[in-house]
């Protein structure tokens, strides 16, 4: 990979364009703040406070400069990391937020693998059999997960499954009688419970998680099955699929090797934007399962108007997902040699 | 002179975009997976014509003396914790969803379509500010900022229908770009600028008509995640407000009640998922049905 001019080029015009979309962010993020209903002094000083004190706090926070002076004391804060205080815990947001996103994180990242590894063969077996039955089948079994209200089939599922069967843990991370047993170390409630040796806890964390996770799965694996049945179609369309059957090789060997084999750099892209998507779908369904994660954070926040809580959160979903962009950019680029 | 000539070209056009619609409708039938689609789309606009006489209750009347019924003869879906019919309920809710759907198809299809055409026709710096723009929008998850939208505006059903109006335009916008891109060096077009057209002309006589089948199907496929964000608002009490009998809120209060009686949430989901399943089918099947590739194949 010799970096030539052109090649300069384009990473430097990545960057600005990767810079004004956080510009933007921030001023989206901004603006919503500044027109939220809440007024945020009263939110500090309280109802009763003095008209005095009222005043020292409008001014500390700056309200009474002109906008754009505001704005720039915004930039100051999001580059030193400088969020403010949550009003309901009363603790920094970043290190609130810190505490939360672990349990997201590791719901998402089962619900990515039950996501992957349900949606990825399904798209190949719809696109070798195009326009037959298990096409047809797989085409509605994968639209029925994307048209489900998550919080609907979230509920549903823990009257079956949890209430009625007893086959899984009910909501939260862990069974009540666990909490606090095991050392919060990283806030992965599988790898602290397996890092403490705890396997009782780390049984009880397996079984409340694989429901939501499921769930989560299914309706990512709808995205993940119509990209791969898009990609296969295209391959198995080309003429080194049919070279391949010519020379004799078997039908399995020149659609798993041969075309699966050709569009695996698409789907890593695929999935990683597909893990982004995740964060939507863990909003409506950690409050189905009293998940204690990062999307229960910013609803049982915005329903008090927290607006720091808020707007913080806003920003990082906004960051990852650009983040992510960039990620499978930048994973395109490294796996296909066509790019470089 | 200008105002004779369209009227005739009008009066020949007027049939054969029925006649177009009439074969639209004729392939989706073909398939029974757009048929569904079809059905379920009919009956919701039947039903929400038609509430107040298909509704056996009135949607709002409590009945103390019958709360948490299971369904009957006397209540199909049972009632719920105020002793309210739910089927009632169901049947005027439709209204709210038809609502939502066509108040944010006609703020995001025009929007969408305006900013795609306009960055693609005239490129350059346009183009980077307007996709610039899109690109920022897009970096969300369409519920979390139709979230942070719902919370600066307060929340109500119509700072919902907003909100997710707010989100839902710019996949169009990017949509109409791409398309306009490709016609944009056309030969006919060439032609209405050297016959003098203005470019808003040109946009809305020439660009505009060749984007809608694409920008229809990703309306269609897009009402399927409208209605998923509007009862997700609902549910989470950012969207309307009780007593409204609007599906997703219906959820969120029956979800107390769950366990003892699982009607009151069960139906209002079904209801959901049919009407967003009807979506995306019909999106599918529109997408072979005007696609002019796909028609070669059969």
């Amino acid at each position: 990979m010799r970096l030539d001019r052109r090649r300069l080029n384009g990473i430097a015009e990545q960057g600005v364009s990767i810079f004004v979309t956080l510009f933007g962010l921030l001023i989206l993020t901004f603006v919503i703040g500044r027109i939220m209903p809440v007024d945020p002094v009263r939110a500090i000083v309280g109802e009763d406070a003095t008209r005095e004190v009222y005043e020292n706090v409008y001014r500390q926070l700056g309200l009474d400069r002109p906008m754009w002076q505001q704005f720039l004391l915004y930039l100051r804060d999001v580059v030193t990391l400088d969020f403010g205080t949550s009003i309901r815990t009363g603790q920094p947001v970043l290190q609130d937020i810190a505490r939360v996103l672990p349990a997201t994180i590791e719901l998402a990242t089962f619900a990515i693998i039950i996501g992957a590894g349900l949606g990825t063969p399904l798209g190949v077996i719809a696109a070798v059999n195009k326009d037959r039955w298990p096409d047809q089948l797989i085409r509605v079994i994968s639209l029925m997960g994307h048209s489900m209200p998550i919080f609907w089939t979230g509920m549903i599922a823990l009257l079956i499954f949890y209430a009625n069967l007893g086959w899984v843990g009910g909501s939260g991370r862990m069974s009540q009688f666990y909490i606090g047993m095991v050392p919060e170390r990283t806030n992965f409630l599988l790898i602290d419970s397996a890092l403490a040796g705890e396997w009782e806890v780390f049984r009880s964390a397996i079984n409340h998680i694989i429901l939501p996770a499921a769930l989560l799965g299914y309706s990512s694996s709808a995205y993940i099955t119509r990209m791969t049945r898009s990609f296969m179609l295209d391959q198995l369309g080309q003429e080194y699929v049919t070279t391949a059957r010519v020379k004799g090789l078997s039908r399995r060997q020149t659609v798993w090797r041969h075309a699966f084999g050709n569009i695996r750099v698409q789907l890593v892209t695929i999935v990683a934007l597909a893990y982004g998507a995740l964060l939507e779908g863990a909003v409506l369904i950690e409050t189905v399962f009293a998940w204690p994660g990062f999307g229960q954070y910013l609803t049982s926040n915005l329903l008090i108007g927290d607006m720091n809580a808020v707007m913080t959160c806003v920003l990082i979903v906004g960051v990852i997902f650009i983040g992510l962009n960039i990620l499978s950019d930048i994973l395109y680029r490294v796996f296909d040699p066509r790019t470089r | 002179m200008t105002r004779d000539i369209p009227a005739p070209a009008a009066r020949r056009r007027m049939p054969q975009s029925l006649i177009a619609a009439r074969n639209i409708v004729l392939f989706l039938t073909r398939s029974p997976t757009s048929l569904f689609g079809l059905v379920v789309l009919a009956l919701l606009i039947f039903v929400a014509l038609f509430a107040p006489l298909i509704a056996t209750h009135d949607p709002y009347a409590q009945n103390l003396q019958a709360t948490l019924q299971p369904p009957s003869p006397a209540h199909f879906f049972g009632t719920d914790e105020l002793g309210r019919d739910i089927f009632s309920r169901l049947v005027h809710g439709s209204r709210i969803t038809l609502t939502i759907i066509s108040l944010v198809t006609v703020v995001v299809g025009p929007l969408g379509l305006f900013f795609g055409t306009v960055a693609g026709y005239f490129g350059g710096k346009v183009d980077t500010v307007l996709m610039r723009i899109t690109d920022i929008f897009l970096s969300f998850p369409s519920l979390i900022l139709s979230l942070a939208f719902v919370a600066a505006l307060g929340p109500s059903l119509n700072n919902a229908i907003i909100a997710i109006a707010l989100t839902a335009w710019p996949p169009i916008a990017r949509l109409a770009r791409a398309e306009t891109l490709t016609f944009r060096q056309a030969d006919y077009i060439s032609a209405a600028r050297l016959q003098g057209a203005s470019p808003a002309r040109i946009i809305w006589k020439s660009i505009v008509p060749m984007c809608l089948p694409s920008v229809t199907i990703r309306l269609t496929l897009n009402m399927a995640t409208v209605i998923l964000t509007a009862a997700g608002l609902g549910f989470l009490g950012l969207g309307a407000q009780p007593p409204l009998p609007e599906w997703g809120a219906m959820i969120a209060t029956g979800r107390r009640y769950m366990i003892d009686s699982w009607w009151l949430v069960t139906f209002p989901g079904i209801a959901i998922l049919c009407v967003s399943l009807a979506f995306n089918l019909l999106g599918d099947g529109l997408r072979d049905a005007l696609d002019p590739k796909q028609m070669n194949k059969r």
